[in-house]
């Protein structure tokens, strides 16, 4: 009870400032490209783009689940999972604005980057229409920033790292954490080509919107890559999967 | 307490720290980024209609952050019931194993 006492203002703060969220609801969205932001042409250009590689993915899951690598359906699912709880927690960041992780880097160090366009669509499709974050017409470009490149560029750095034998948990980290950036990197650059600046072209444009997404995204990366680390910990320690089980 | 829980909760709190520090150094009003981004397609295309609109919109906050918790939920239920379930079974076996070996 004293220390009760001792935190009672803190916790009153913590009351007041729970209650007011409840009262004046942030109209936030997700930071995916919003439906009807890109051109006809541009849709179709990311879904021709994207599309390879979802029919990879599915190849590549087919695999796994017909394959005897012990739990692998119960690790798809966890996975996915992942994806599905951080993508729905919006954060605040450095820059004054909210934004959410993606949660791709833990099946892409366990399943290779294949996998997840199939698991990332469906998260994307549960918040495109139930949601109204991100959209259908631009579910491909969505696509492709978050569960082609981020998860390409997660499993690079993850490969890098493990070759270099920087120590399992820190090559995990990084790369969760360049995934969840990059993501937010294609994004900026997704919009840049299509919205380029009057004066400074692709590159001005580029920057500004680098500015709004990435820079924001540092410190949910870093958290991204914190917490892939304590589920990858929790599902080793148990004996739910070995590191070496695809390889 | 295990050397990993140990190494588990101060990630936790590394996490949380991360999340609560802008609020403390930081005064915005934490809108979406990418309400900012349409702000800047705005600015830089001043003509461009948004050509599509989403197929439904929560009707009210209140609705949205419900769906969004159901999401989370949903994702948070299943990990840790893997988890959980594997971490009886790993506990069960290890029981099962010290008892054979303190019988023979």
């Amino acid at each position: 009870m004293k220390l009760l006492e001792k935190y009672r203002k803190f916790l009153l703060f913590l009351a007041l400032g729970f209650s007011y969220s409840l009262a004046y609801p942030m109209t936030a969205h997700a930071m995916h490209i919003m439906e009807g932001m890109l051109p006809p042409r541009w849709c179709i250009f990311w879904f021709v783009v994207s599309a390879p590689f979802f029919v990879y993915g599915l190849y590549r899951m087919y695999k796994i689940t017909n394959s005897d690598v012990p739990n692998a359906k119960v690790m798809l699912a966890l996975c996915g999972a992942f994806v599905f709880v951080l993508s729905s927690l919006k954060l605040p960041s450095v820059t004054g604005s909210c934004s959410h992780p993606t949660g791709v880097g833990l099946g892409t160090v366990m399943f290779g980057p294949g996998v997840m366009s199939v698991l990332g669509v469906i998260v994307l499709l549960f918040q495109a229409l139930l949601l109204a974050h991100g959209g259908l017409t631009t579910l491909g470009a969505n696509e492709f920033s978050m569960t082609i490149v981020g998860p390409i560029v997660g499993f690079a750095v993850w490969k890098l790292c493990r070759a270099l034998k920087v120590n399992r948990s820190v090559s995990l980290f990084l790369c969760a954490m360049f995934a969840d950036w990059s993501t937010y990197v294609m994004t900026a650059l997704q919009l840049a080509i299509v919205f380029p600046d009057p004066n400074g072209g692709i590159g001005a444009a580029l920057i500004k919107f680098l500015g709004i997404y990435a820079v924001t995204q540092i410190p949910l990366a870093i958290a991204e890559g914190l917490l892939t680390v304590i589920v990858y910990n929790l599902v080793i320690s148990n004996d739910l999967w070995k590191e070496t089980a695809l390889q | 307490m295990k050397k990993r829980t140990k190494t588990n909760i101060i990630l936790l709190i590394c996490v949380i720290l991360l999340v609560l520090l802008p609020f403390i150094f930081v005064k915005g009003e934490y809108g979406g980024s990418d309400d900012q981004g349409t702000e800047q397609i705005k600015k830089y295309a001043p003509n461009y209609q948004a050509w599509a609109h989403p197929v439904w919109t929560p009707p009210s906050g209140e609705i949205e952050s419900l769906l969004f918790t159901v999401q989370g939920s949903i994702g948070t239920g299943i990990i840790c019931y893997f988890i959980g379930a594997a971490h009886g079974k790993k506990k069960a076996l290890e029981e099962k194993a010290s008892k054979e070996a303190s019988s023979k």
